[in-house]
């Protein structure tokens, strides 16, 4: 998870408090994803970015896994091409994974 | 209506490793943070020598010398299975990085960069041989200094070295003690985009046989920012670069789009030389130093060699309608608007998608797509998968979602319409445009028919907006059926005046007869 979204992770955080945020995920691979995800929930696991060391605990999840949440003609609009292109259930496994490890 | 073609293509490669170990932003900011790290220390033990750089297959493609099917056929990691090709290519040519400094002191106008007597010697001699430029400008490599002179320079910071073989042989030096936008710095990485481009004009030029004197006009689509401390952005390698390759007539301007750039700056060429503005309009860019290495970090980490040692460079000839060449159809136009929305779904929709369905045309009518063409041995290892291949899936995903064809069809209308990427990860080099070549091969052999460039630009990185970009346009063959549109709004104009003169003569008539009325007098 690069620098500035790190920077800006913590900002919202900081302002909301950690009980008022959900972060959205739209990465394109699962490892990423999951990366991200172990980031905004337990700290940057390089070491390199302003969340290292600083577990804020956020919920995180993949706009593929809350489809069921958005309205039909705007995700056809949006999301579905990317639903062709994408490894879906990869991502969806992994961000599970990554909560059950770190939540 | 007579559109423009493409008329002829050029390209250019450097390998430029001691650029990259002392230019490109992710070793630099190592150095700075970090001088004694592994990382550091095994992207150095991880250079490639020319020789690699000109076997590397995607290299090869670049230049000419391969074709991207070629490329999908050879076994990979390609950096493992050389091919053995020549540095010399039927689009462009690669060349070593000592021959690049002597086209830097080449293309320097204000004596900033300074080459050691030896070494300026030797390369001298080498691009006598080449026959690229002309007796005056092979006679500035003369102006050489001492060794001892160059050292004081940059060991003072005043200057930017130039390595060959981790020996000092040259360096650019500040054009201004306090301006930063005319640092040692910036000044290198802006001349390394002048020189890279000259080379890029002179492929053009020399490989198509063409005049640089009928040029009209160039536009610059690099990435690079030239000006000093009141105007960063002030311009113009355009002109600085055409001055260099002979474009006697022409002047020009520079266009920024990030990675759109060159799509942008083609169909602008388009525009001017339909109009009749200009009759030959060039498009090119050089490459760029900062990206050099940028994702090394990740091939030392998975034992590759650093292949981010290339820098780029391409140019492109747009001329009035020939009846033979390639035309771009202007009235095919896809341009991703500020409310089109930035989802990579709202993105095809409105670059690939919007201008087909506007002229009745389906995805699967599109022989080729050429997106950014990024070589994807460069960036999956840094976890940026298969660019081309990723853009491609999108395309074919909205032709399923179009019904044009089905699910199952879908990898392969990728294989149909898409082809590998194998260009250097130079930002604005990859768009689109290092296709240009094949594409016009392919449609003047009649293997071809229609072919869509794409070009998309991450606007956001420079912080002024947080859209995204992109613009597309697509390639025909030429119908060889020419309008003379001239002739046919003189003929209108000359109806007109037939008009208007018989009105005036019936009028007179009438009132010769006393038709008219006296209050009318």
């Amino acid at each position: 998870m690069d620098m500035a979204n790190q920077t800006r992770i913590k900002e919202v955080a900081e302002k909301f408090g950690t009980d008022k945020v959900v972060v959205i995920l739209g990465g394109a691979e699962a490892e990423s994803a999951g990366l991200t995800a172990e980031t905004v929930i337990n700290g940057d696991p390089t070491y390199a970015g302003p969340l290292t060391n600083i577990a804020l605990k956020l919920p995180v999840y993949h706009i593929f896994e809350i489809k069921d949440l958005i309205d039909p003609e705007v995700y056809d609009a949006q999301i579905s091409m990317m639903e062709m292109v994408l490894d879906v259930d990869a991502i969806k496994d992994e961000m599970e994974s990554i909560r059950q490890q770190f939540s | 209506m007579n559109f423009p073609v493409i008329k002829a293509a050029g390209f250019v490669l450097v390998h430029a490793p001691n650029i990259m170990m002392e230019h490109g932003t992710t070793i630099t900011m190592e150095r700075k943070n970090n001088p004694d790290s592994d990382y550091l220390q095994k992207t150095a033990q991880s250079i490639r020598s020319f020789e690699e750089a000109v076997n590397y297959a995607p290299n090869q493609v670049f230049i000419g010398n391969l074709t991207p099917e070629d490329l999908q056929e050879l076994p990979r990691p390609w950096h493992q299975n050389p091919v053995n090709k020549g540095p010399q290519g039927k689009y462009g040519d690669i060349i070593p990085e000592n021959e690049f400094y002597a086209v830097m002191k080449i293309a320097d106008s204000f004596q900033l960069v300074e080459l050691e007597e030896e070494f300026a010697a030797r390369v001298k001699t080498i691009l006598v041989s080449k026959n690229i430029f002309n007796d005056k400008q092979l006679d500035l490599l003369d102006k050489s200094s001492e060794r001892d002179y160059i050292e004081k320079l940059v060991y003072s910071g005043k200057a930017d070295g130039l390595y060959e073989n981790n020996q000092l042989v040259g360096c650019v030096r500040e054009a201004h003690e306090s301006d930063p936008n005319l640092s040692a710095h910036v000044v290198f990485e802006n001349l390394v985009a002048k020189a890279s481009g000259i080379l890029a004009l002179k492929n053009l030029l020399n490989k198509n046989n063409l005049d640089a004197a009928q040029i009209d006009y160039i536009i610059e689509t690099s990435e690079e920012a030239i000006g000093d401390m009141n105007q960063r952005g002030g311009g113009n390698l355009a002109k600085a670069i055409g001055e260099i390759a002979d474009c006697s007539n022409a002047t020009g301007v520079d266009m920024r789009a990030f990675c759109a750039g060159p799509a942008h700056g083609i169909l602008t060429a388009a525009a001017l030389v339909q109009s009749g503005i200009f009759k030959n309009v060039v498009v090119m860019a050089g490459g760029s130093s900062a990206k050099l290495g940028m994702n090394s970090r990740d091939h030392v980490n998975k034992d590759m060699p650093v292949l981010e040692d290339m820098v780029g460079g391409y140019a492109v000839l747009i001329s009035e309608n020939d009846g033979k060449n390639p035309v771009i159809r202007t009235d095919i136009v896809g341009k991703h608007k500020i409310s089109s929305g930035s989802s990579p779904q709202a993105v095809i929709q409105a670059i690939v998608v919007d201008p087909l369905e506007k002229n009745q045309l389906k995805l699967t009518d599109v022989d080729v797509y050429a997106p950014e063409l990024q070589n994807a041995e460069i960036t999956t290892p840094a976890g940026a998968g298969d660019v081309p291949l990723a853009n491609y899936k999108m395309i074919g995903a909205m032709a399923v979602k179009r019904g044009e064809i089905s699910r199952e069809e879908l990898p392969q209308f990728v294989t149909q319409h898409g082809v590998t990427g194998f260009a250097p990860t130079q930002g604005h080099i990859p768009s689109g445009v290092p296709l240009l070549g094949y594409i016009r091969d392919n449609i003047l052999a009649e293997k071809m028919q229609r072919a869509m460039i794409i070009g998309k630009g991450s606007l956001f990185l420079g912080r002024m907006t947080d859209l995204f970009d992109g613009i597309s346009f697509i390639i025909e063959s030429n119908s060889g059926v020419l309008q003379d549109s001239l002739k046919g709004n003189n003929e209108e104009e000359f109806k007109q005046e037939i008009r208007n003169m018989l009105a005036d003569a019936l009028q007179e008539l009438a009132r010769s007869m006393g038709g008219g009325r006296p209050s009318d007098e």
